[in-house]
Order: structure tokens, then sequence, then C-alpha cells
């Protein structure tokens, strides 16, 4: 029995996006989902009432009620649900939850579903020049290997510098290699607007000057922190198109969770999530216009240009070394500036940097060719993986 | 002298054999009752058969460096005066990996592969700490 295709049979219809980083609006996440929702309704030309599904991705409050979607029904007053849940595959769940999204509506279930991530890990005043981790939610931590504090392992970074360190080890990738992804994607910020980075220029050498988060990871080898919220409205194909902005079709979706000890394999779920989205798609590599891919760290930048097949495992740092990631170059990738130079939102920041792209209102840095995107979402220590590819034609 | 400002790891039931083995200079691992499976630290099922029933078994202390960061921030006020200081996994001989600390070596010139043996420091009377130091001709002068 041939799978039934959903091949461009749903669009993301809306993108609401708040100010991001260093914002106080709101004492709670909550204001920031309402927020974004309230965006994203606006931008699709939609009102509270289409809505008839919510489903939410809290950020590092994820085991707080207050962020649950039922709890956010009722704060917003949404009535006659068809679709609600409270998802967390870390940075991967952005993807996964317009996916569930795109087969509820498919199926019949829901007609324009909100999916949405906020978070305020930032409290006023912000620390001067301290540093918060990325990815502060448990999954981060689920492989644990036993007495860390013992022996003075602590956080994410640390843990997920044992499988940068050993990349380079077994592969040769080298820092300047990391560092090309940072100065690459700090010059797409540099031309949007909403970046955290706009206005702030990034060199090689700033790269190496810049202190040691946990080696091999320099700070701009780091994802930002931001206060913020980010929603899309997800839709079927044809009532996109009776809406204000150009469609995103949802064109390939697929999940990758592969288990086991990244430090050992090196490896993301790209190859997994990958098969059944470009399958779906009907695309191959050379299809793809441009990559907007899930940033905590440069080193996950490489890796997941390897796990898709742009290039051979172990050879993403000489790929990403030569400039063609940046603006001018043949292979655009973040084009935002992504988690490293735009914002922190987990695997929206990603997401709604496709969703400008493809609807070509990118400005000075917008893609030439935008056809087709390819979006991905990353969670854990290389745990959990979300292939999307939008496009612009059904 | 032990360094008792640093977190003493609790003694819990699932770890008191460990402890006991590295109080008596013993390196312990969680052997799998069903399929033989090695793991550390204590679990209760077996990942990869889902058996409950596992016993600590003694190994041989030996391994190499598998990974390791260098860490350059203050988390806990007890590795304050080390910082920058290095974390490594272990990969045992008998194939199952472990976090530790790299004693001798300055964090800069630890590398993937060095060849190691455990030791044991002395936290109080019932926490003893394994650790590790180069063996063979890496603890001569130094390896690439």
């Amino acid at each position: 029995m041939s799978a039934m295709s959903l091949r461009a049979k749903t669009a993301i219809a809306g993108l609401g996006q708040t100010k991001m980083g260093k914002v106080f609006d709101h004492p709670s996440p909550t204001g920031y989902v309402v927020d974004a929702i309230r965006l994203a309704l606006d931008d699709a030309g939609l009102k509270k009432t289409d809505l008839d599904g919510l489903l939410v991705n809290p950020g590092i409050v994820w085991s707080n009620s207050t962020m649950a979607s039922v709890t956010l029904q009722q704060v917003m007053g949404l009535r006659d649900l068809r679709l609600s849940a409270t998802m967390n595959l870390g940075g991967a769940t952005a993807g996964a939850m317009i996916m569930y999204a795109a087969q509820s509506i498919a199926a019949g279930m829901a007609r324009a579903v909100a999916c949405v991530f906020a978070d305020s890990p930032l409290k006023p005043p912000a620390p001067a020049g301290e540093r918060k981790e990325g990815g502060g939610s448990g999954a981060a931590y689920a492989f644990a290997r036993g007495l860390e504090a013992a022996y003075g392992q602590y956080g994410v970074n640390a843990q997920y510098a044992f499988v940068a360190r050993r990349h380079m080890s077994r592969y040769g990738t080298t820092s300047d290699q990391l560092g090309a992804v940072a100065v690459a994607q700090r010059q797409w910020a540099n031309m949007n607007p909403a970046a955290q980075f706009c206005d702030t220029p990034l060199t090689m050498a700033d790269y190496h000057a810049s202190r040691w988060v946990v080696e091999p990871f320099h700070l701009y080898d780091c994802c930002l922190v931001s206060n913020g919220g980010l929603a899309v409205i997800v839709t079927s194909a044809e009532r996109a198109r009776s809406l204000k902005n150009p469609p995103v079709y949802i064109l390939g979706m697929g999940q990758g969770h592969p288990g086991g000890d990244p430090v050992e394999t090196l490896v993301s779920g790209a190859p997994i999530a990958k098969e059944a989205a470009f399958r779906m798609a009907g695309i191959g590599i050379k299809d793809v216009d441009f990559c907007e891919l899930y940033d905590c760290y440069t080193f996950t930048v490489l890796v997941t240009l390897e796990d898709y097949g742009f290039c051979k495992k172990g050879e993403g740092g000489p790929f990403v070394a030569d400039g063609r990631t940046a603006p001018g170059g043949s292979f655009p990738v973040n084009t935002g500036g992504g988690q490293l130079s735009s914002f922190y939102m987990w695997g929206m920041t990603p997401i709604s940097e496709a969703i400008v792209q493809v609807r070509g209102q990118a400005g000075r840095r917008q893609v030439p060719k935008h056809d087709v995107g390819l979006v991905s979402g990353n969670g854990g220590i290389l745990a959990t993986h979300s292939t999307l590819i939008l496009g612009s034609n059904p | 002298m032990p360094d008792i400002s640093k977190p003493v790891p609790a003694v819990t039931p699932d770890l008191k054999e460990f402890f006991a083995g590295a109080r008596e200079g013993r390196l312990m691992v969680q052997k799998c009752a069903e399929c033989g499976q090695l793991r550390f630290p204590a679990r209760e099922f077996c990942s990869n058969c889902w058996s409950k029933r596992a016993a600590w078994t003694p190994v041989s202390g030996r391994g190499t460096i598998y990974s390791f960061n260098v860490m350059h921030q203050v988390y806990h006020p007890g590795f304050a005066a080390e910082i920058p200081y290095a974390v490594v996994v272990v990969e045992l001989e008998e194939g199952c990996r472990m976090l530790s600390n790299l004693a001798g070596v300055p964090p800069h010139q630890i590398r993937c592969g060095m060849p190691v043996e455990v030791i044991f420091e002395k936290l109080t009377e019932e926490v003893s700490l394994p650790k590790f130091r180069l063996r063979g001709d890496a603890a001569q002068g130094g390896t690439r």
C-alpha cells in the first residue's frame, strides 16, 4: 500500500514574531505566547475564532503547567479546539509541531492550527557579561554518565563539547572551521533588522579572541539567549492561498531520533528524518535552494550539513570553511543569522527565516532562488531531529 | 589532601557496591545478568535487553581517553581554583564509558586515545572517587 502523499496539502499561512532578546514586556513566557499568536493571526488575516488547534513547545519551563496547551487555551479564551498538545523534543519540536498540525489538517481533524514557542529565561536586569546555556530542558541531560558534579561536569555545553572534540579528533575538524560558521552567519545577521546582533560585525579574529565557554567552544560557537515568542499558523494549502501572504507550502516532513551515544556516533537524526521528508517532497539534495539549520552551536550546523549529504561525513569542516554559506556564496545557510546571531527561539528560529525567504520578503538578505528550503530542528545532544521541506510552489 | 570542598557524591543504594569497591581500590561497573552488557552508572533496566537483573563486576581499570572538554566557567566554587580544568570520557577496556578527570596532565595536553589507568582519590571515609592517570609509554613523556 503506498503512503498517501501529504506533499503541498498544507501550508504555513501566518508568522508571528515578537521582538527578541533582552525584552522584558512580560513577567513570564505566557505573555509572549499571546503576543506571537496575535501577530501570527494578523499576518494570516485570521481571527482568534478561526483557530481550532493549538500546539505548544514550552521553553525551559516545560515542566511548568502554566505553559501547557490546555492552560494557554484558557488564558487566550480559545473555544472548541480540535487539536491540542504540549510537545517537547527540544529544538526539533517546532518542526514536529508543524508536521503534526499538517497531518491533522490533511486528515480533516482541524483547519487552522497555531504552533507556538515562547521563553523568557532572561530576567531583568540581565547579568553583565554572563552567558546562559542554550537548551536547558531536561532532554539535554538525558544521557548521563554518572557522578557528573564530582568531576566538575556541568551543563549542556560541557556534554556537547565531548561530541565536537571527538569529531575534531576523528575527522580533523578545526577551530577555524567552526569559526567560519559563526562569521558567515553574523554576516547574514548584519542584514536582518530583527537580529540581536544586527549591528555588530564579527571577524575571525573576534571569534578566536572571544572567551572560551567549554573547549572547544568559544563564546561565538554558542547560541544566543532570548526572551520572546514565535508562532506560525498552519492551514490547508487551499485556504492559505485565500489569505494575506504568499503560502509557504509544506512539501516534505520527517523526524529522526537516533538514540545511542552521540559521542560515539557523531551523527544527528538527519539521515533518518531526511528520508521521509525528501521522498514526500519528491526532491534530492540538488533541489535545495537554501538551508535553515538548527544551530545551537556552530558545530551542529557542520554535522547537520554532513548528515543531509551535502558533503561526506567528516568533511563538514572544509565544506563550510570556503565561504559558500555566507552572503554571496553558492549555498546559503542560516540566512537570518540563525540562533548564533539573530535570536534563540529553539526550532522556530530556522522556520521563521525559511518562511520569510520562501515568501520573498527577506529584503537585503533575500536569497535569489527561494523555491525550496530545507529546515532542520535538533534537540538534546544530537538526540532529536525534524526535517521540513518548505516551498513556494505546490 | 582530599579536596572536600568539591561536591561529594551521595552513596545512594544503587551505588553502594560501586563505592564499596572504590574504597578498596577496585573499579566496579554493572553487568546485565541476562545479556552481559556493561553499564555505568547504575540503571534499573538493561538498555539492551530490558532485564532488571544485574550484578556489579570489577573491571581492569585500564582504558583510553575517548573525549574530553575544558571547563572555563565556575559552576561550583569547589572547582574555581582549577579553572580551566578538563573533564574526560574514558572508554574502559571492557567497553563501557564513564566520566572522570585525568590527573597529572595539563588540560591542553590531553588527546583522544591516550591510554589511562584508574586511581582512586579518597574524599571521605565512605567515598573514594575513581580518577585516571596516563599509563604505559604515555606516562613517560606525553603523546601527541
